[in-house]
C-alpha cells in the first residue's frame, strides 16, 4: 500500500486510513484519546461555553412554561415561530449519523469507518434537541402524554390521521433505533476500553456498559448479522422521517407548502445539513486529538462532494417552487415566491440562495473540497443557510395567506433567541462530554479496515470487511 | 483427568497473534473433532465462526417476526382506534382510511424489528454476563485489542489436559494456558 497515488485525472488519491497502522496502533491511539490524553484548553473553554448557553436554555425553558408561549414572538397568523424552525433545523442535521453509518454501510463505503461513530452521537444529540422544541411549543408541555396511544379514562385516541402525530412515532422510532444502534455499534468498543484502563472505578463502569463482552466468534457473528439488519431498518428511516416532517408542512393548504417536491427536497435538505455538521464537529476533533491519519482529507472530500450532490437536489427543490408557483396559475402560490424574494423577508430568502445555491457550486473545485479551512468555512455558511431556509417556509408562507386582511409580521424576541442559542450549547456540551468519555471512532471497524487496507499481519486479497460480506 | 489438578479447569486456551493463524487454528481444532470451543478475535474474522462449526444466526427470522408483530399490531391499534373504539368522522372520510395508516404501521414495523434485533443478539449471545472464565487469564485483556485465542472446554468429550496440550502446541501458538474455572 503506498502513501498516496495519483490516479488518471492526475489529482492525489489520499487513502482512508494512513497506512503503517497496526491492530494495537489504532487501539491505542483512539483510546488513549479518552484514557491518557488529558482534556486540553479548548475542550475546556468549549465546556465553559457550553454550560453557560445550556444555563440559558434552562432559564428560558423555565421562564416559557412559567409565563407561556406568549413569551416567544409566535402569534396569529405566523403561529409556528422560531420553535418549528430550529425543530426542523435539528432534525436535519440529525440525518447524516444514520445515512452514515445505514447507507454506506450497506453500499460498502469503507471511509465511513472512521466518522460513522461521532456521526451517530451528532444524530442523537441534535435529535434531542429537535424534540425539545415541539414539546415546549405544545403551550402545556406537562401533558405531552396526550399525544401518545395510551388507555385513558376519557376513552381518547390520538388524531392518528394527521401527520403530526405520524411524526410522534417518526421522531420516536428514529431516536430510538438510532440510539441502540449506536450502542450496540460500542459494545467491543466498551470492552476495549474497559481492558485497557487501570483505573477500577473507570472499568468497572465500562465493564458494565460492555456487558461482558469478550470477542467470541459466535457473538461476533450474531453481532454482524444484528448489526447489518440494524444498518437495513435505519436506512428507510433515514428517508421516512424527514419526509414526514416535510408531510405536516405538505398536508396543510397553506401556499408555498401544499406541494409533492416537499418529503424528497426535505430529505436532501436534510443530508445536506447533517454532512455540513459533520465537518464542522469533525474538523476541529481530528486537529484537537491528533486524529489525521483516520480522518483523511479523503473524508472532508467525500463529505464535500455530498454537500454537493444534495446541494443541487435542494436547488432543484427551490426551482421547482419558482416553477410550480407558476405554472400552477395559482394567485396565492405565485404571489407567495414573490413575497419571498422581494417582501419584508427578502433578506432571508436572498441568504439561502446565497449559502444554499451559490456556495455549494464551489465544491466543483478540487483544491477547494480538500482544503480544510474553506470546508469548515463552506460548511459554516451551509448550517446557516439551511436554517434560514426553514425560516423562509415557516416564516413566510404564514405571514402572508389568502386574504390580505389577515396579513401579519412575525418578530422573534429575545427568548426565540435563547432558546436557539441554548440547545447549540445543549449539543456542544453532549458532543464534549461524548469526545472524552467514549471512543470517538469505532476501534473495532478501524481493526477490520486495518485488516482489509492490508496493515494486518498479512494482505487480504480484497476489500471485504466481514460485515458487508 | 481433571482430578489431577488441584484446581477445576474450565478449558485449554491457545494464543495467537494473527487472523491468518487463529482461523487456521481453528480448522484444526474442528478438524480434530473438538466441538465444545469457542474462538476469541479483537474484530470479527471472515470465517472464524464458520470455522468452529458455528453455522447459523437465527437473527433473520427473530427481526423479522419482530417486525411482522410491530407493523401488524401497529396497523390493528389504528384500525381498532379509528374503526371501532372511537370512531371519529373528519370531512366524512371512512373511519378505515388505510393510507393515512402507512406511516404509523411503517414506524412501528421499523421499532420493533430494531428492538428485536439488539434484543435477540444479546440474548441469544447470553449477554450481559459480566464473568466468564476467560476473563481469568492475565493475557485476555488483549483479546480486545491486537491478540487471537482459541479455547477447547474441559467439557468436550475429548478433553485431556495432556493430549490437548500437546495438540494445541502444535499449532504454533504463541501459548497454551489452563483456564481455571
Amino acid at each position: 500500500m503506498t502513501d498516496t497515488s495519483i490516479n488518471l485525472a492526475g489529482a492525489v488519491d489520499y487513502p482512508v486510513l494512513t497506512p503503517g497502522h497496526t491492530y494495537a496502533s489504532v487501539t491505542d491511539k483512539i483510546s488513549d484519546v479518552v484514557l491518557r490524553r488529558p482534556p486540553g484548553r479548548l475542550w475546556w473553554f468549549g465546556v465553559v461555553l457550553s454550560v453557560g448557553l445550556s444555563t440559558l436554555l434552562l432559564v428560558a425553558v423555565s421562564y416559557l412554561i412559567v409565563v407561556g408561549v406568549g413569551v416567544w414572538g409566535i402569534d396569529i397568523p405566523v403561529a409556528w415561530g422560531f420553535a418549528i424552525v430550529n425543530f426542523v433545523w435539528w432534525i436535519g442535521i440529525g440525518h447524516a449519523g444514520t445515512f452514515i453509518s445505514a447507507m454506506l454501510l450497506l453500499m460498502r463505503q469503507d471511509w465511513r469507518t472512521s466518522i460513522n461513530r461521532f456521526a451517530e452521537a451528532m444524530t442523537l444529540f441534535a435529535v434531542a434537541c429537535a424534540g425539545m422544541f415541539p414539546f415546549l411549543h405544545l403551550g402545556r408541555p406537562w401533558r405531552f402524554w396526550y399525544i401518545l396511544p395510551y388507555p385513558n379514562v376519557m376513552l381518547l385516541w390520538p388524531q392518528f390521521r394527521s401527520p403530526l402525530v405520524w411524526d410522534v412515532f417518526a421522531v420516536g422510532t428514529y431516536f430510538t433505533v438510532s440510539l441502540i444502534f449506536w450502542y450496540v455499534g460500542m459494545l467491543p468498543d466498551l470492552a476495549t476500553m474497559r481492558d485497557k484502563t487501570t483505573n477500577r472505578l473507570i472499568k468497572l463502569t465500562y465493564g458494565i456498559m460492555a456487558m461482558g463482552w469478550r470477542g467470541s466468534a459466535r457473538h461476533w457473528q450474531r453481532y454482524h448479522s444484528a448489526y447489518l439488519l440494524l444498518g437495513g431498518l435505519a436506512a428507510p428511516l433515514v428517508v421516512s422521517v424527514h419526509s414526514v416532517v416535510a408531510m405536516d408542512f405538505a398536508a396543510g393548504i397553506v401556499p408555498g407548502w401544499h406541494t409533492t417536491i416537499f418529503p424528497p427536497y426535505f430529505v436532501a435538505g436534510a443530508i445536506f445539513s447533517g454532512f455540513a455538521m459533520v465537518l464542522t464537529l469533525g474538523i476541529p476533533m481530528r486537529w484537537a486529538f491528533g486524529l489525521q491519519d483516520f480522518i483523511t482529507i479523503r473524508h472532508i472530500d467525500n463529505c464535500a462532494k455530498l454537500l454537493l450532490v444534495t446541494g443541487l437536489i435542494v436547488f432543484y427543490g427551490y426551482a421547482s417552487e419558482l416553477f410550480m408557483g407558476w405554472y400552477s396559475g395559482d394567485v396565492y402560490e405565485s404571489y407567495i415566491n414573490l413575497d419571498r424574494a422581494f417582501g419584508p423577508y427578502a433578506w432571508s430568502w436572498w441568504t439561502i440562495m446565497f449559502c444554499n445555491v451559490v456556495t455549494p457550486q464551489f465544491l466543483w473545485i478540487r483544491r477547494i473540497r480538500q482544503s480544510v479551512p474553506m470546508m469548515f468555512l463552506i460548511a459554516a455558511i451551509i448550517q446557516i443557510g439551511m436554517w434560514t431556509e426553514r425560516f423562509v417556509i415557516v416564516i413566510t408562507s404564514l405571514h402572508r395567506d389568502f386574504v390580505p386582511s389577515s396579513w401579519g409580521m412575525y418578530y422573534p424576541t429575545f427568548w426565540d433567541y435563547a432558546t436557539l442559542a441554548g440547545t447549540i450549547g445543549f449539543f456542544l456540551l453532549c458532543f464534549l462530554l461524548f469526545a472524552k468519555l467514549l471512543p470517538v471512532i469505532s476501534i473495532s471497524e478501524m481493526r477490520e479496515l486495518v485488516h482489509s487496507t492490508g496493515g494486518g499481519r498479512h494482505q487480504s486479497e480484497s476489500f471485504s470487511p466481514s460485515y458487508v460480506k | 483427568m481433571s482430578e489431577k489438578h488441584k484446581q477445576p479447569l474450565f478449558g485449554l486456551a491457545a494464543e495467537f497473534d494473527s487472523d491468518h493463524a487463529v482461523l487456521e487454528a481453528a480448522l484444526q481444532v474442528h478438524a480434530a473433532g473438538y466441538r465444545r470451543t469457542d474462538a476469541f478475535s479483537p474484530h470479527p474474522v471472515e470465517g472464524l465462526s464458520e470455522a468452529i462449526g458455528f453455522e447459523r444466526t437465527g437473527m433473520g427470522l427473530i427481526v423479522g417476526l419482530g417486525g411482522l408483530f410491530g407493523a401488524v399490531g401497529g396497523y390493528f391499534m389504528l384500525w381498532f382506534a379509528n374503526v371501532i373504539h372511537y370512531r371519529w368522522n373528519i370531512g366524512g372520510r371512512p373511519p378505515h382510511s388505510w393510507p393515512a395508516f402507512i406511516p404509523i404501521t411503517f414506524e412501528l414495523g421499523v421499532l420493533f424489528a430494531a428492538s428485536a434485533a439488539v434484543i435477540g443478539m444479546l440474548a441469544l449471545n447470553k449477554l450481559p454476563m459480566p464473568y466468564h472464565p476467560m476473563f481469568n487469564l492475565p493475557n485476555f485483556s488483549l483479546a480486545s485489542r491486537d491478540k487471537f485465542f482459541i479455547l477447547i472446554e474441559s467439557s468436550d468429550p475429548q478433553f485431556d489436559v495432556e493430549k490437548t496440550r500437546a495438540f494445541l502446541e502444535g499449532l504454533k501458538p504463541l501459548s497454551v494456558m489452563e483456564v481455571p474455572a
